[in-house]
């Protein structure tokens, strides 16, 4: 392949293969908006900034991050299982503008929401991951494929070994717990109340608050 | 670890927010490690030359020596930075691994030098990135095959001498190897070479149709024939040799089923075997048959020639090496033949009086032609034996040219090796010379310091302090050392003498120095 005739290629054609598009990606240079614009809009502190894009930058030169990558990436903590649905989930739920990428910005707002926000904010950003298709609710059927996304993240090679309906027991009793009015989906006035009366999650909730 | 890994590691971290609502169970607290984000710069000094970098960056690889505490012995704390007595080029490759996280090799550096850098820093050598992998283990590889020779050709050389208390057998056997170690070996070498040169000229001579003076006979007879008795006296004489020399070998030999099963000694015994064969076999006419290819046989005793020569055994070493392409070039060559020879069977076979009566009379005809010999003994008639035998010889070149190229590039590599092994074993001999000379100049040193009293413990310090030379701190502890030794092993009234081995002619006034340090130690003990 002749890597020095493609740019042309590129600006002429732009967008028409999907084999360009993986080239246009490494040529295409996304800049995130100013520190400060950033400062305000999330809550991290200018230094923290500078660092996490230091890191970003380094791993992504061009600005932003695909699926493929960021599955790959993901699944680079969990060798023992399989890890790519999970990840398909979460990029989802980083991708706000569901672009097919993960900017900076996306990446920084995400995790702001995580690290620095309220309790609400912080399940407002679980509801919104285990919501699949947006819609307002969890379903038994998303929460299902997020509970099998998870197991499987898990492996085969554990002790004792993870029975075939697991998943779906525990899907049983989270709907047992969140679902008030047991009319099978559960809404987030719904699960903000469930789990703001659990006391393990609202202790677990400040475990990552020093990550960053 | 791969790269970035640490870099995104709070990410997955955040992420695990996700599983909280779900967790039945109380999740484990998180580790106390307080990773101070301020980000500061780090300075590494290497032999001068200033590296600046985050302290992020090295902590991504927290299994090497910069990315673990273990820099914290190099920290100079007056100028602030940390000092690493290295070379500071290879460095530059050591620290990009951490900045981009591929470890490239250097392409004029020496590949050991690299690998003693990677040591140093703690970073395995697999760590090398893909583009540069693959000629870093082909240098390595070639390293290491330089240098198992050199250590091959050390022990195998002439150079350490045999145990004194060496066996018959191992002297024997040594002799066998190295024809240069000994006198009795070189002319064994030789006289076995002459026999094997005579006994193969005379079985050529054998067969050479020679006219007697008398011209009695119209017939003319073979040598042979003419004077067996002079033949098989040289025959039996040139058996003798080989045999004793087969037994020798054999009881010399210190592993013998390995040395039954080698090739030389198979070779010794198909060319001695004939002629024991052909004693036993009574001399009728049946037999006489079988006995006469026996005969042939007797041409073996050239390979005896490759004891020899060298070039001989390298190219039966690259013939067995090129194995596979040979296969190739025979398998290719017969599926041709066939193919051909049934084409040209078909369209012959019009013809009357043909030569092409069946296929395989036909291989004939193919193998001539495909490598170019054409007797003429066999031609095609028809006009499409013609093509086809035109297409038969233009492929027939195309085939036997493929293979020819590896065989030969294999054989200059072996034979460029062995020319280098050679070559290094001469001057292996001249620099162990000079390591040695080296070496014994310390023991020298010493018995010099000993020879002017300044051992003795009582020394008076200004008689003494003209004539012992000066001395570096080293020496003055190594002597010491030396000296401490001697005080702990040697008894009153023993001497200690200079072990200087028997080196060149440079190192024998250090022989007779020693007698003299000698001679001085025993008269200030006796005093």
């Amino acid at each position: 392949m002749n890597w020095d005739s493609w740019p042309e290629l590129v600006l002429i054609q732009s967008g028409k293969d999907s084999v360009e598009d993986e080239f246009e990606l490494s040529t295409v240079c996304h800049r995130p908006e100013g520190l400060e614009q950033l400062q305000e809009q999330t809550k991290f502190t200018r230094k923290e900034l500078q660092v996490l894009y230091r890191g970003f930058k380094n791993e992504c030169p061009s600005g932003i991050v695909n699926e493929e990558n960021f599955k790959q990436i993901y699944s680079q903590f969990f060798p023992q299982g399989d890890s790519s649905t999970y990840a398909t989930f979460l990029f989802n739920a980083f991708d706000t503008n569901h672009d097919g990428s993960v900017s900076f910005e996306d990446f920084v707002a995400g995790l702001s929401v995580i690290l620095r926000g309220t309790v609400d904010d912080r399940l407002n950003w679980a509801f919104n991951l285990y919501d699949l298709n947006k819609d307002g609710c969890i379903t038994k059927e998303e929460m299902l494929d997020i509970m099998k996304s998870i197991y499987d993240m898990m492996g085969k090679y554990t002790y004792p070994a993870l029975r075939e309906e697991a998943p779906r027991e525990h899907v049983e009793n989270f709907f047992q717990k969140m679902d008030r009015n047991k009319d099978g989906v559960v809404t987030i006035e719904e699960f903000i109340e469930s789990c703001q009366k659990d006391e393990n999650i609202m202790r677990s909730m400040q475990l990552f608050d020093n990550v960053i | 670890m791969a790269a970035g890994l640490a870099t995104w590691l709070p990410f997955a971290r955040a992420a695990a927010v996700g599983w909280l609502p779900l967790a039945q169970q109380p999740l484990p607290p998180a580790p106390g490690v307080k990773t101070s984000r301020g980000d500061e710069v780090l300075v590494v000094n290497v032999s001068g030359r200033r590296f600046e970098t985050w302290k992020n960056t090295l902590d991504r690889y927290p299994d090497t020596l910069l990315g673990s505490s273990e820099k914290e012995f190099f920290y100079d704390a007056d100028s602030g930075e940390y000092f690493f007595d290295r070379d500071p080029d290879m460095f530059r490759h050591v620290l990009n691994f951490y900045r981009t996280g591929r470890l490239h090799c250097p392409r004029q550096e020496c590949i050991q030098a690299f690998d003693e850098e990677l040591a140093f820093y703690g970073l395995v050598p697999e760590l090398v990135g893909d583009c540069c992998l693959e000629e870093y283990r082909d240098r390595k590889k070639e390293n290491a095959e330089r240098l198992a020779e050199d250590e091959e050709a050390e022990q195998a050389g002439d150079g350490p001498a045999l145990p004194a208390g060496s066996s018959l057998r191992q002297r024997l056997w040594r002799a066998f190897e190295n024809p240069h170690t000994s006198t009795a070996a070189l002319v064994f070498y030789y006289v076995t070479g002459f026999f094997i040169a005579v006994s193969v000229i005379a079985n050529v001579v054998e067969t050479i149709p020679c006219r007697g003076a008398a011209r009695r006979s119209s017939r003319e007879q073979p040598c042979g024939e003419r004077f067996p008795q002079a033949f098989f006296c040289m025959d039996t004489a040139c058996v003798l040799i080989f045999t004793g020399e087969y037994l020798l070998r054999l009881f010399a030999a210190p592993s013998r089923c390995r040395f039954l099963r080698s090739v030389m000694s198979l070779i010794d015994v198909v060319a001695i075997l004939p002629y024991y064969i052909g004693l036993l076999v009574p001399k009728n006419d049946d037999v006489s048959g079988a006995f006469v290819t026996l005969r042939v046989f007797r041409v073996f005793r050239i390979f005896k020639f490759s004891r020899h020569s060298q070039g001989l055994r390298i190219l039966g070493y690259t013939l067995k090496s090129c194995a596979s392409e040979l296969g190739f070039l025979l398998f290719s060559l017969t599926m041709a033949i066939i193919i051909f020879a049934t084409v040209m069977f078909y369209a012959e076979k019009g013809t009357n009086k043909t030569n092409f009566t069946s296929i395989p009379a036909a291989f004939w005809y193919t193998i001539v032609t495909m490598t170019t010999l054409g007797y003429g003994d066999m031609v095609p008639s028809t006009i499409a034996g013609k093509i086809f035998g035109s297409i038969c010889s233009l492929s027939g070149v195309l085939v036997i040219a493929l293979p020819v190229p590896v065989i030969v590039s294999n054989f200059s590599r072996i034979y460029h090796q062995n020319q280098r092994a050679d070559k290094r074993r001469a001057q292996q001999k001249v620099r162990l010379a000079r390591i040695r000379l080296a070496k014994s100049g310390t023991t020298n040193a010493f018995l010099q310091y000993k020879q002017n009293g300044g051992l003795e413990d009582s020394g008076s310090g200004e008689e003494q302090a003209l004539c012992v030379r000066n001395r570096s701190a080293f020496e003055q502890q190594h002597h010491h050392l030396l000296h401490c030794l001697e005080k702990t092993t040697v008894r009153p009234n023993v001497r200690w003498y200079s072990r200087i081995e028997r080196g060149p002619s440079e190192a024998m006034p250090a022989l007779s120095f020693g007698w003299e340090a000698h001679y001085k130690l025993w008269k200030s003990h006796r005093a």
